[in-house]
């Protein structure tokens, strides 16, 4: 990244311009290039954007926005969506527009039937993610896929948790839209993209000048996109599957060492980087201060701890209460952590909830 | 990766670059009595027992209490929680309070107090501690019932049901309800509660502060339904 920031500093400019601006415009296209072939995608299907929440909003309501006259005005996502899909759906709900929002099962899959049942000739639109946010369920794509393909609906995925993370291939699935971001695999923040599949009808929403074949106005943000494409480069196979040992490991172990836990979501079809429990008996804020006074950073579908006051919609969605939502811890594993660090966390999860069972007036004891 | 813990957010406070900081919400002092809280645990037999709960946060805390029957002393009070840090911390400071007060001291011991002694405590945790504020006078009113010191069962009007959202948080400001003005208009008829809030219905704290508005009425004897109103 550093030698687009000091060295070929300009803006990317056409292939009429000045040399420094061609060659910003070619580390452009190599990153363009290079998260394209990951996906087995074209160059030119693949936008730069300023992360997922972007690139959903861009996707659901750019095909909408193109089809609404000459299709229909309805779209269906699945209710454990993450906000930039949810809440994009709402919000063209509010705008006239129909969302169904597709209830999942107990492990946070999609009902196949259901999704079946809700395309009607309005439907322009199925949002399916490809990996959750937070309990790390991973969807059938596949048969998505296919439901939508024989239906003639186009599909988006968000895959902005599993992008490298788990194989995704354009050529082997007829997915139409992919939200990706640098975020989730060590790479810049405040830079995604959007696979966008050749003619798929899309209207821009963002008006000015033409960057981005015309679907994404703005002076490209250079050394970005080259750090998110590098950042690409470095996931491997290896260290997918070292990263699936660690969640393993913690989820053997929190389910066998510590009493009343509960796994949410699927213990198979999981993000290879995400394990989220539930500790019974005990609050999730409490939990993760008390992590992150010993170094550890864990995340939490308690309300305590949403800025909503809101327990996690996941948890409820996959027929959860409260309390399920309250206790539920996510951990995620990176490149940087070793399996000593998963054992040290159980290790010292274990204490945690002891000791705040110990104060807690619904915990045996 | 690993901080010492004794470093940890060193006086409430998170170093950025030099002689800049960011705010970090809870004060040492709740740190304090949430890490090592006081009174913690359940009092075998106790005189008065309060539990109270908001499913709009899921936090839980059962405040017990020993008073002597004479003096009407608070000799002993110990507590539990289901709760995040700041409810934990609300009540080991509560109780810590409520020891050597006699009943009508302790009872008027509020939020507003305990949030002084910690320190401060963050707007939109505002909720989950009052709970122990109100565990706490669930005790002793639970211990005023048993003794015959409260007799007839009150009918709900309008001025209770404002004298009950005294209790919910508003969360955009830590101040109850009733006092940022956020409640319109409350009826009563024929047992229906009509509460009008000054809120979209697609806020982001709606639905929470719907939930604690229904629990807060709903568990009124004459009360038999709840209708919550958002303004647009």
């Amino acid at each position: 990244m550093k030698p687009y920031f000091f060295d070929t500093y300009a803006v990317a400019t056409s292939e009429f311009g000045y040399s420094m601006g061609i060659d910003a415009k070619e580390a452009l296209e190599r990153a363009r290039e290079s998260i394209a072939s990951k996906l087995d995608a074209n160059s030119e299907e693949v936008i730069f954007t300023s992360g997922s929440t972007e690139s959903s909003n861009t996707a659901l309501k750019g095909v909408v926005w193109a089809l609404k006259e000459k299709k229909g005005k309805h779209v269906i996502v699945s209710k454990i969506e993450d906000f930039p899909v949810l809440n994009t759906a709402k919000a063209l709900e509010r705008q006239g527009f129909g969302a169904t929002f597709l209830d999942v099962d107990s492990e946070g899959f999609v009902d196949l039937e259901g999704l079946k049942n809700a395309i009607t000739k309005e439907t322009v639109l199925v949002s399916i993610q490809q990996g959750n946010q937070e309990i790390g369920t991973v969807q059938d794509l596949k048969a998505i896929s296919e439901i939508c393909e024989e239906k003639d609906v186009l599909l988006h995925t968000d895959a902005t948790h599993s992008f490298t993370r788990l194989p995704l291939s354009v050529k082997e699935l007829p997915v139409d839209l992919i939200t990706m971001s640098g975020h989730t695999i060590h790479g810049p923040r405040g830079v995604g993209a959007l696979y966008i599949r050749k003619d798929t009808p899309i209207t821009r929403f963002m008006d000015g000048g033409f960057q981005e074949f015309n679907l994404r106005a703005g002076v490209e943000d250079i050394p970005s996109a080259v750090g998110f494409a590098k950042a690409v480069e470095l996931v491997t196979e290896e260290e997918n599957r070292r990263i699936k040992a660690m969640r393993d490991r913690v989820i053997d172990k929190a389910l066998s060492e510590i009493p009343d836990v509960t796994l949410n979501g699927s213990r198979e079809k999981r993000l290879p980087q995400n394990a989220n429990l539930t500790f019974h008996y005990v609050e999730g804020e409490s939990v993760t201060l008390h992590m992150d006074m010993r170094g550890f950073a864990v995340s939490t579908g308690s309300a305590c701890f949403s800025r909503s006051l809101e327990a996690s919609h996941v948890i409820r969605g996959i027929g959860g209460d409260h309390e399920r939502a309250h206790g539920s811890v996510r951990f995620t594993f990176g490149r940087y952590n070793r399996m000593e660090d998963a054992d040290a966390a159980i290790e010292a999860m274990s204490e945690i909830v002891a000791r705040l069972r110990e104060i807690s007036p619904l915990a045996r004891k | 990766m690993v901080q010492k813990e004794a470093d940890y957010r060193n006086s409430g406070k998170v170093k950025l670059e030099k002689g800049e900081t960011m705010k970090f919400p809870y004060s040492q002092k709740v740190l304090e009595h949430f890490k090592n809280p006081h009174n913690v645990g359940k009092i075998e037999n106790p005189d008065g027992k309060g539990l109270e709960g908001s499913p709009a946060c899921g936090d839980m805390v059962a405040v017990y209490i020993k008073v002597n029957p004479d003096t009407k002393v608070i000799e002993d009070a110990k507590f539990e929680s289901y709760g995040c840090a700041s409810n934990i911390a609300t009540a080991s400071i509560i109780t810590d309070l409520a020891l050597g007060k006699t009943l009508d001291e302790a009872k008027k011991i509020t939020w507003k107090q305990a949030a002084e002694e910690l320190g401060g405590l963050p707007p939109i945790k505002a909720h989950c501690s009052v709970l122990a504020v109100e565990g706490l006078r669930a005790a002793i009113k639970d211990y005023e019932e048993k003794h015959g010191l409260i007799t007839e069962k009150e009918p709900t009007t309008e001025e209770v049901i404002r004298q009950r959202l005294k209790h919910v948080m508003n969360p955009l400001t830590g101040l109850d309800i009733i006092r940022t003005n956020l409640i319109l208009k409350t009826s009563i008829e024929n047992g229906v509660v009509r509460v009008v809030v000054d809120l979209p219905g697609d806020h982001q704290f709606a639905p929470a502060l719907k939930e604690d508005i229904m629990e807060k009425l709903g568990s009124l004897w004459d009360v038999e339904r709840v209708d919550v109103v958002f303004t647009a």
